[in-house]
C-alpha cells in the first residue's frame, strides 16, 4: 500500500490515470509482463530482506525453543570451539553461545520494534501536528527535540535509566523518549512539504475536516520517506539496546542479550574469540540487514518516481 | 582452526578469513567504544573489592578512613605467600638502577597519607610513607621508624623507641616531634577529627626523650599495635602532605600526573643499607585489565597485579605468575530483616543450595579458596573451618526440605543486587542464581552502578540479597565486627544477642588464646544462623616481567618495589 501511495499525488483527482495506475501496478507483481522486466532486480531489497528474516525468525524462535538452555551451566564444556554440537561454541560457563545469540536476537528485536513503535507514534503524531499547524505549539515542540538532540543519545538514554532505575521496560521508555525528536523532525518536514500541495488545498476546498487532511490525505504520502526512516530508527535502536546492555543496564543476567554477551565476552578475547564474534556479527548482521532493507526501500520509491 | 597450513591457496583463504575476523572485531570495538570510559567495567576482583570496601567505609561509614587501620597479622601466618625469586640475592652490585613501570588500575584518592582511603593508593604509598612498625612479606609487623616499643601489661600505655638515623626524603632526620605530630594527626587529637578511627582511643602522646615516644590509650585493645602503621609525616606539614608528600619510605614522592600516574625515586638515605635497588619506579594507570594485559605482552608496563585467571593463563609462558591468596571475603549476603530471609530456615537452604565449588571453578579459575565463616583462612589461630557444615557443593534435597519447612516449598522470588562493575561478582551472580533454581528460589541479578549500591545496599540496608567482597585488613576481628547488632556497618541486619556479648568479651580480653577462642566461638554462631553465605577468598594474580627479581608478595594489598631488582 505504502508504495502504491507514493505516487498517489501526481494522480489525485485524475480519475482515469488513477485507475491506470492500478492496473498497471497489479501487473507488476505478475511473472513475465513486460513491466516486470524493464524494473531492475532491487538486490538491496532482496538481500535486505532475507538477512532480517532470517534473524527475525531466529529470533522469534528463540521464546519458544533453543537448542540447549540458554541458562544450564556445565563444567566440562567450558571454552568449546564451535562445532556440530555447539555451532557457535560455548561460554565461559559451557552455555551453548548459539541459544544464548538467539534469546538475545529475540530480546533486542522485540525491544528495538518497541521502541521504534513508541517513538515513531509518538513522532507522527507530534509531526503532524506541529508541522500542519506551526504556531506557538510547533515552536515549543521544536525547541524541546533541540534540547533532546543537543545530548549525544546514549548519555541521554543513561540520564533517564538513572532516573527511572534499569530494567527491561525502563529501557524502552528511555529509549523511546530519545528516539522520538528524529521521527518528529521527518514527519514534521514532511508534512511542511506537502501542507501547500495542490491536492491539499482542493482537499480543504471540499470541505475536509482537518483530521482528514492530516491522517487520510497527507500521512499516507510520506511513508515512503517515514519507512527508511523507521529502519534507520531500526538500527540505532538495536545498536543502542546492545550498548545498554553492554554497559549493563537493560537486560540483567544470567538473561542474554547480544550487548551483555559482548561485554562478557571481552575478558575472554584470546581465550575464546569466538565467544565476542558470535554476538558480534549477530549484530552487524542485523544492523546490515536493517540497513540494506531501508536502502532497497529508498532505491524502490525513488525509481518509482 | 587448528588445520596446518597445507598450501598456499590455503594459507590465503586463511588471511582472508583473519581480515574478515578483523573487521568484524573492529566494529564490534566502534559498538562498544563508550565503554571504555568507565574504565572498571571490565576487570579483575580482588583490587576492585579492596577499593569497593574502602570506598564504603569511606564514605560515610564511620569518620576517616577506618581502611588504613592496620595491615599486619599475626606472626603465626604465613603460608599461602610466597616469593617471586629467591635466586640471585647476592648477586653482584650491577643489581643495582633501572626503573621499572608497575601498572595500577584507578586513579589515586589522595597522596595524603592519613586520608587516603583507597586500597589502590595505599599500595603505592606504601612505598613513600612507613609508619612506627610495618608488615613485612609474611604478615608479620616488623619495626619501621621505631627501633623498638613496648606495650604496658594493662595494655593501655605503649612505648616507641625511634630508630637512629632514619630520614625523610626532604633530608631532616626524623624526630620525636614528628612521631608525636603523626601520632597526633590520624587520631584527632590536633583538630577533633581522627583521620583513623581505630587511633581515636588514642588519649595523649608524651615525648619522654628525643629517642623516645609514650602513648597513653583509654581501652586496651591488643589489636591496636597493627594501627601504628599509620605513616609518620613531618611536623606540620599536614597541610602540604597532599601536595607535597614526604615520608621515610625507600622511595621519594617525584611527581603525580591525575589519570596518567605517579613516579617515584630512590630514596638514597633508606635506613635499610642497600634497599631499594631500582633508581625509579612509576606506577601507570591502565584502565581496563584488558589493557593492562596487552601492555604487559607488549612490556610497556613490567608488573600487574590484579590479573583474571584467563589472563594469567596467557601470561605463563611469558611472565612470573605467581598465585596467591588475596585479603578479599566474597559472599552472598542476605538481608537478616528481610522475609523470609528472617527465616533461619530460609538462609540455611540458601546455603545448603549454593555450590561453592562450582562457583570457584567457573569464576575463579579454580585458584580461590573455599570459606564458611568470617575470616580470613590466612589467620590460623583465629579460623576455624567451618566449611563441613553446609558443604562446599550443593545440597539440594536438604535445601528444599527446609525450604519446605519453613512453607517456601514453593519457593520464592529473590533479587540479588550487584554491584555491574564488579565483573568477578556479575558472573558470580549468575552461577549462583542457577543453584537458587534447583531448589526452587527464582533469583534474579539485578546489576547496580557502584555509588547506587553503595547508598542502597552497604549504607542504605535496602535489599534482598547481595555479592560483594569485603577488603579485610590483617586484625583478625574486622570481619565479626559488622555482625553486631548495633556495628553501623551492619548491613546484614544480623541480630544476636549472644554474639554481641562475645564480642564484647573478646575485644576485652587481653589474652590472645582466649580472644582466639572467642572469635571461633562467634564464627560458629555466625554459621549456625546462616548470617551470610560465605563463598571464598579469591586468588590474586600478579604478572612479573621476567627481567625482574626479588618481588616480595605480600599477603595485604601493598606492592613493595624496594626488593626488586633488575637482572637482564
Amino acid at each position: 500500500m505504502a508504495a502504491y501511495f507514493v505516487t498517489g499525488e501526481m494522480f489525485q483527482g485524475k480519475g482515469r490515470a488513477k485507475a491506470d495506475m492500478k492496473k498497471k501496478n497489479r501487473g507488476r507483481w505478475r511473472k513475465n509482463t513486460p513491466q516486470r522486466k524493464n524494473t531492475p532486480w532491487n538486490k538491496y531489497l532482496t538481500a535486505g530482506m532475507v538477512m532480517t528474516g532470517i534473524a527475525l525468525i531466529l529470533g522469534v524462535a528463540g521464546f519458544f525453543w533453543t537448542p540447549y538452555s540458554t541458562t544450564a551451566m556445565s563444567a566440562s564444556e567450558k571454552f568449546a570451539a564451535p562445532s556440530l554440537r555447539h555451532l557457535f561454541g560455548t561460554d565461559n560457563f559451557g552455555r551453548d553461545i548459539f541459544s544464548r545469540v538467539m534469546q538475545g536476537l529475540g530480546t533486542t528485536i522485540v525491544i528495538s520494534t518497541l521502541v521504534v513503535f513508541f517513538s515513531g507514534l509518538a513522532g507522527i503524531l507530534l509531526g503532524a501536528f506541529t508541522g500542519y499547524f506551526g504556531g506557538v505549539l510547533d515552536e515549543v515542540v521544536m525547541r524541546i527535540t533541540d534540547a533532546l538532540n543537543g545530548f549525544p543519545s546514549i548519555l541521554l538514554t543513561l540520564v533517564i535509566i538513572s532516573l527511572l532505575g534499569s530494567g527491561r521496560q525502563n529501557v524502552i521508555i528511555s529509549m523511546s523518549l530519545v528516539f522520538t525528536p528524529s521521527f518528529v523532525r521527518i514527519v514534521r518536514g514532511e508534512f511542511i512539504r506537502l501542507k501547500d500541495a495542490d491536492y491539499i488545498k482542493r482537499a480543504r476546498m471540499m470541505g475536509a475536516g482537518k483530521f482528514r487532511i492530516l491522517f487520510v490525505h497527507i500521512l499516507p504520502n510520506i511513508f515512503s520517506v517515514f519507512w527508511v526512516s523507521v529502519m534507520i530508527g531500526f538500527n540505532n535502536a538495536i545498536l543502542a539496546e546492545s550498548g545498554m546492555s553492554y554497559l549493563g543496564i537493560g537486560v540483567q543476567p544470567p538473561d542474554a542479550s547480544l550487548g551483555n554477551m559482548l561485554s562478557d565476552a571481552q575478558g575472554y578475547l584470546q581465550a575464546a574469540p569466538w565467544y565476542a564474534l558470535a554476538p558480534g556479527l549477530t549484530i552487524v548482521w542485523l544492523v546490515l540487514g536493517f540497513s540494506l532493507f531501508s536502502e532497497g526501500i529508498r532505491r524502490r520509491a525513488e525509481g518509482k518516481q | 582452526m587448528k588445520k596446518d597450513f597445507h598450501s598456499k591457496k590455503d594459507f590465503h583463504s586463511k588471511k582472508k578469513l583473519c581480515s574478515f575476523l578483523f573487521t568484524a572485531l573492529l566494529a564490534m570495538a566502534v559498538l562498544g567504544g563508550c565503554a571504555d570510559s568507565t574504565g572498571e567495567s571490565s576487570g579483575d576482583n580482588s583490587s576492585m573489592e579492596s577499593q569497593a570496601d574502602s570506598q564504603g567505609t569511606g564514605s560515610g561509614q564511620e569518620s576517616g578512613g577506618t581502611e588504613e587501620d592496620s595491615s599486619a597479622e599475626e606472626s603465626a601466618s604465613g603460608e599461602g605467600m610466597s616469593e617471586a625469586d629467591p635466586a640471585g640475592q647476592d648477586a653482584a652490585g650491577d643489581m643495582y638502577g633501572g626503573s621499572v613501570v608497575v601498572g595500577i588500575q584507578q586513579d589515586i584518592d589522595s597522596l595524603d597519607p592519613h586520608k587516603a582511603t583507597a586500597a589502590g593508593t595505599k599500595e603505592i604509598l606504601f612505598n613513600i610513607f612507613e609508619g612506627l612498625v610495618k608488615p613485612d612479606e609474611n604478615g608479620n609487623l616488623i619495626c619501621a621508624v621505631a627501633e623498638d616499643y613496648t606495650i604496658s601489661e594493662d595494655g593501655l600505655v605503649y612505648t616507641f623507641t625511634l630508630r637512629d638515623g632514619v630520614k625523610f626524603h626532604n633530608g631532616n632526620a626524623v624526630t620525636a616531634e614528628d612521631v608525636k605530630y603523626s601520632l597526633e594527626r590520624v587520631a584527632g587529637l590536633l583538630d577533633g577529627t581522627p583521620l583513623i578511627s581505630t587511633m581515636k582511643t588514642i588519649q595523649a602522646v608524651d615525648i619522654i626523650d628525643e629517642k623516645t615516644v609514650q602513648v597513653t590509650v583509654d581501652s586496651a585493645n591488643t589489636e591496636l599495635i597493627y594501627s601504628f602503621v599509620a605513616a609518620v609525616i613531618p611536623s606540620g606539614s599536614g597541610e602540604d602532605a597532599g601536595a607535597d608528600p614526604i615520608g621515610t619510605g625507600p622511595f621519594s614522592f617525584v611527581s603525580y600526573k591525575p589519570q596518567e600516574g605517579i613516579s617515584l625515586a630512590k630514596n638514597p638515605d633508606y635506613w635499610q643499607t642497600g634497599l631499594p635497588y631500582l633508581d625509579s619506579v612509576e606506577f601507570r594507570i591502565t584502565g581496563s585489565a584488558d589493557t593492562a594485559l596487552m601492555e604487559l605482552q607488549g612490556g610497556t608496563i613490567d608488573l600487574y597485579a590484579y590479573l583474571t585467571d584467563s589472563q594469567a593463563q596467557a601470561l605463563k609462558g611469558s611472565h612470573q605468575v605467581i598465585t596467591a591468596p588475596s585479603n578479599v571475603v566474597q559472599a552472598l549476603f542476605l538481608n537478616n530483616a528481610l522475609e523470609p530471609l528472617n527465616d533461619v530456615r530460609v538462609r540455611q537452604a540458601i546455603l545448603y543450595a549454593l555450590d561453592k565449588e562450582a562457583v570457584n571453578d567457573f569464576v575463579g579459575g579454580g585458584n580461590g579458596t573455599l570459606i564458611s565463616s568470617a575470616m580470613l583462612p590466612t589467620l590460623k589461630d583465629y579460623y576455624v573451618d567451618l566449611n563441613e557444615a553446609y558443604g562446599t557443593t550443593a545440597n539440594v534435597e536438604k535445601a528444599k526440605e527446609l525450604l519446605a519447612d519453613a512453607g517456601f516449598a514453593e519457593g520464592f522470588d529473590l533479587e540479588i543486587a550487584i554491584p555491574a562493575v564488579y565483573e568477578f561478582h556479575m558472573q558470580t551472580g549468575e552461577v549462583v542464581v542457577e543453584q537458587l533454581k534447583a531448589v526452587g528460589i527464582n533469583a534474579t541479578i539485578k546489576g547496580m552502578e557502584w555509588s547506587t549500591w553503595l547508598d542502597e545496599v552497604y549504607n542504605g540496608c535496602q535489599y534482598a540479597a547481595t555479592i560483594s567482597g569485603i577488603t579485610c585488613d590483617m586484625t583478625p576481628g574486622y570481619l565479626l565486627n559488622r555482625f553486631q547488632t548495633d556495628s553501623s556497618k551492619n548491613f546484614i541486619n544480623f541480630t544476636n544477642a549472644e554474639y554481641d556479648e562475645i564480642y564484647v568479651k573478646a575485644q576485652e580480653s587481653l589474652d590472645s588464646a582466649e580472644k582466639a577462642d572467642y572469635y571461633k566461638q562467634l564464627q560458629k554462631i555466625l554459621c549456625d544462623e546462616a548470617g551470610t553465605a560465605f563463598i571464598q577468598v579469591p586468588a590474586n594474580m600478579t604478572a612479573i616481567s621476567r627481567r625482574l627479581a626479588g618481588y616480595k608478595f605480600y599477603p595485604i594489598y601493598v606492592q613493595d618495589m624496594s626488593t626488586v631488582y633488575i637482572i637482564e
